[in-house]
C-alpha cells in the first residue's frame, strides 16, 4: 500500500433538522488507534433529536474490519435509539461485508455469546438454582436406580450377565496391583509414624495395634475407594458419557431398554461386590506394610508383630471395614454412572463428566466416612 | 374433523401411520419448533427437511418417544403416544426402528450382538434363531458375514447400514433415518438411498428420513415437511418436486433450488 497512514477521523454534522451525517475519513485499519464507539455515542448525544443518519466517506483513504465492526456497532446504537441509518454513503465493499455479518442465521440461543458476564449476585442465584436442579437429578437417579434394583431382586431386570462379569473383572481383578501397592505404602506410612511416636515410650509393639486397627476399620476401605473412584468411577462416566454422545443410549431407550437397568445396574452390582473384596486385600497389604516397618525399623519379630495384630483386631472391626467398603463402592459406581448419564452431547462433555465423577465420589466418600464413624459408635460396633 | 380415535372406531386402513397434531417442543425453556401438524401416510418415504439446527432430530426424538412435547399429540396409527402410561408407550415405541445420525451401534458388542439385543429383549427365540435373523438382516443391508466384527472395525458407511439392520430387528412399522447420508461419500450415500427405497418396496415399511441433501430428497421422497429455524415452525408440506416448482413460499423454493430463487419467484 502506497498510501501513508493518515489518522482516522470521525465527525458528526447536521444540515437538516433531525438529519445528521457521520463523516469518516483517513485510514481505518485495526493496526491504528481507532475512535471508540463511545465517541460516536457522545456525538449522537449532542443532537438527541436526530432520526436519520447518513454517511460521508469521501475522505476515507483505507479501511479494514476495524471500520466494519465500528459501523456495525454504530448501527446497533442507532437501532437502540430509533435512528434510521442510510448506508448509501458507505463504500460498496463495506456494505457487502456488513450484510454478510447480518445474514449469519440467528439461532434460538444466539444471545448466548453476547451476554455480559453475570454479576456476583446473579451468579450466586443461578448457582443455587443449579444446585437445586442437580439435587433433583441425583434424587431422580436414585429413584430410578432403586426401581432397577427392585427389578433385579425380582429377577426382571434386563441386562447382560456377561457385562456384569466383564465389569467385575475390570474393576476388581485388574485393580489388584494398584490397590495393593497403595495400601502397602499407606501401611508403611502409618507404621513409620507410629514407630516414631511409640518408641519414646518403648511401646513399639503397639505399632501393630495402630496399623492393624486403622487399616481394617477405615484406611483399607478408604484407599480402595479412592483408587476405584479414579480408576473405575472415571471409566464408568467416560463409557456412559461416550454412549450418550454417540446416541447409543437413545438407541437403547427407543427399544424400551432402560439404561438404568442395562448400564447402571451391572456397574453398581459389580462395585458393591468387588469393593469389599478389594478392601480385605488392601487390609492385608496394609498390615504387611506395617509389619515391614515394625520388623525393619522397629526390630520386632514378624511373629510377634502378627500375633499382636491378631489380638488387636476383632470381628467388629472387620465388619465395620466391610460395611464401609460396600457403601464406598456404591458411591463410586453411582457417581460415575450419574455423571455419565448427565453427560452433554459433545466430546468435551465426556471429559467434564469424568472429572466431576471423581470429585463427586471423593466428596461423598468423605461424608460417608464421617457418618459411618458416628453410626458405628452409636450402635456400639466400634 | 373427526379422526378414528375420536369416534372410537377401529383404525381405518387409510388412516395415517403417524399424525402430528399441534406439536410444540423444546429443551428446558428453549423453544425448538412449534405448531407442527402433518400426516405421514403408510408406505411412504417421508422426508423431514430444513437447515442444520432447525430441530429435525428433535422432532424425531419426540415422535420416537424420547422427548415429551410441550403441547400437541403424536398419533401412531391413531394411538396417542404421549398420553399412554409408560408401559403402553414403550410397546408403541417398539413399533418404530431408528437409525441414528452416527449409527449409534453399541460399541462393546459385535454387529451380530447389536442386532440380537432387541430380539433378546422382546422375543423368546432360541439363540441360533436369533443369530439366523441377525445374519439375514445383515444380508439385507449388504453386509452378510460381518456378524463377528465390532463397530470400530468397520467404516462409517457400513456402520450406518448396520444401524439400519438393527433398526429393522423387530420388523418395525416405521423406520426413521437421521441424516443417513451425513458424512458419507456420494456413492455410499446413493447406496443408502437405494437401500431405503428397496426396503420400502419389499417390506412396505413406512420410512421417515431426515435429510437436507437435495439429490437424496428428490430421489426418495413421496412426501415431506419443511421446518424453518427462524420462524420455528413448518413452512410447507407436500411432495418436494412439486414444492420446488409451485410452493407459494419463496424460502422453500429457494432451499429446494440450491439457494437460487425458484421458477415461481423469477416469473
Ligand atoms: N440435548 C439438547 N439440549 C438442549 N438443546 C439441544 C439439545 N439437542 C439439540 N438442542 C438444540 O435444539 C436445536 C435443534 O437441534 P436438532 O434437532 O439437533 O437440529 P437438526 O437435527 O435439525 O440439525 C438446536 O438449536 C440445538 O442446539
Ligand atoms: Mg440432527
Amino acid at each position: 500500500m502506497t498510501v501513508t497512514a493518515t489518522p482516522p477521523t470521525l465527525a458528526l454534522a447536521r444540515h437538516e433538522p433531525r438529519r445528521a451525517t457521520v463523516s469518516i475519513g483517513g485510514t481505518w485499519r485495526v493496526t491504528q488507534r481507532l475512535p471508540r464507539l463511545a465517541r460516536a455515542r457522545e456525538l449522537l448525544d449532542q443532537s438527541p433529536d436526530t432520526t436519520q443518519l447518513d454517511f460521508d466517506t469521501t475522505a476515507l483513504t483505507d479501511w479494514d474490519s476495524g471500520l466494519v465492526t465500528f459501523i456495525a456497532g454504530l448501527e446497533q446504537v442507532c437501532r437502540e435509539r430509533g435512528i434510521r441509518c442510510d448506508p448509501q454513503g458507505l463504500p460498496a465493499g463495506l456494505r457487502k461485508l456488513l450484510g454478510l455479518a447480518r445474514s449469519v442465521p440467528q439461532t434460538g440461543r444466539g444471545g448466548h455469546a453476547m451476554q455480559a458476564a453475570p454479576s456476583f449476585i446473579r451468579r450466586l442465584g443461578s448457582d443455587s438454582l443449579d444446585l437445586i436442579k442437580s439435587t433433583g437429578e441425583i434424587m431422580e437417579f436414585f429413584g430410578e436406580g432403586t426401581l432397577a434394583f427392585r427389578n433385579f431382586v425380582l429377577g426382571r431386570a434386563r441386562f447382560r450377565r456377561s457385562d456384569l462379569w466383564l465389569i467385575m473383572q475390570e474393576s476388581g481383578a485388574d485393580a489388584l496391583p494398584i490397590v495393593g501397592l497403595v495400601s502397602f505404602l499407606v501401611g508403611i506410612i502409618l507404621g513409620y509414624i507410629g514407630d516414631q511416636q511409640l518408641k519414646d515410650f518403648g511401646a513399639q509393639i503397639y505399632v501393630a495395634d495402630l496399623v492393624g486397627l486403622a487399616t481394617v476399620i477405615q484406611m483399607g476401605a478408604l484407599v480402595t475407594a479412592i483408587v476405584l473412584s479414579g480408576r473405575t468411577g472415571a471409566a464408568f462416566a467416560a463409557q456412559i458419557g461416550t454412549m450418550q454422545v454417540n446416541e447409543e443410549i437413545d438407541a437403547l431407550r427407543t427399544l424400551g431398554i432402560s439404561p438404568m437397568e442395562f448400564l447402571v445396574l451391572p456397574r453398581m452390582l459389580a462395585l458393591i461386590a468387588m469393593t469389599p473384596l478389594l478392601a480385605i486385600y488392601a487390609d492385608l497389604l496394609g498390615i504387611l506394610g506395617g509389619a515391614f516397618v515394625g520388623t525393619v525399623v522397629g526390630s520386632l519379630t514378624l511373629a510377634a508383630y502378627l500375633t499382636e495384630t491378631q489380638i488387636a483386631i476383632g470381628w467388629n472391626h472387620i465388619i465395620q471395614g466391610l460395611i464401609a467398603a460396600t457403601v464406598y463402592g456404591a458411591i463410586v459406581a453411582a457417581s460415575g454412572c450419574l455423571r455419565g448419564m448427565q453427560c452433554g452431547r459433545s466430546a468435551a462433555a465426556v471429559g467434564q463428566a469424568t472429572t466431576s465423577a471423581v470429585v463427586t465420589s471423593i466428596v461423598f466418600i468423605v461424608i460417608a466416612a464421617a457418618v459411618l464413624t458416628i453410626l458405628f459408635d452409636a450402635t456400639g460396633l466400634s | 374433523m373427526t379422526t378414528a380415535a375420536d369416534t372410537g372406531a377401529s383404525i381405518a386402513p387409510d388412516s395415517p401411520q403417524i399424525r402430528l397434531e399441534g406439536i410444540t417442543l423444546g429443551y428446558g425453556d428453549t423453544l425448538v419448533q412449534k405448531d407442527l401438524s402433518f400426516d405421514i401416510r403408510r408406505g411412504d418415504v417421508f422426508v423431514i427437511m430444513g437447515g442444520s439446527g432447525c430441530g429435525k432430530s428433535t422432532v424425531m426424538r419426540c415422535v420416537t418417544g424420547l422427548l415429551e412435547p410441550w403441547a400437541g399429540r403424536v398419533l401412531l396409527q391413531g394411538e396417542s403416544l404421549w398420553e399412554q402410561p409408560p408401559a403402553a408407550r414403550s410397546m408403541l415405541m417398539r413399533r418404530n426402528g431408528v437409525m441414528y445420525q452416527s449409527g449409534a451401534l453399541w460399541s462393546s458388542m459385535t454387529l451380530e450382538e447389536n442386532i440380537c439385543l432387541p430380539l433378546e429383549q422382546y422375543t423368546d427365540l432360541a439363540p441360533e434363531q436369533m443369530r439366523a435373523i441377525a445374519e439375514y438382516k445383515l444380508a439385507l443391508v449388504g453386509l452378510a458375514g460381518y456378524g463377528d466384527y465390532y463397530p470400530s472395525e468397520i467404516s462409517g458407511g457400513m456402520r450406518k447400514r448396520v444401524g439400519v439392520a438393527r433398526a429393522m430387528a423387530l420388523d418395525p412399522d416405521t423406520l426413521f433415518f437421521d441424516e443417513p447420508s451425513a458424512g458419507l461419500d456420494p456413492i455410499s450415500a446413493r447406496r443408502l438411498d437405494e437401500l431405503i427405497l428397496e426396503l420400502r418396496d419389499s417390506l412396505g415399511t413406512t420410512m421417515v428420513v431426515i435429510t437436507h441433501e437435495l439429490d437424496s430428497i428428490f430421489t426418495i421422497a413421496d412426501d415431506s415437511v419443511f421446518l424453518d429455524a427462524e420462524t420455528k415452525t413448518m413452512l410447507a408440506t407436500g411432495n418436494p418436486r412439486e414444492l420446488r416448482e409451485h410452493s407459494p413460499i419463496a424460502q422453500v423454493r429457494t432451499f429446494l433450488n440450491r439457494g437460487e430463487a425458484g421458477a415461481y419467484g423469477s416469473a
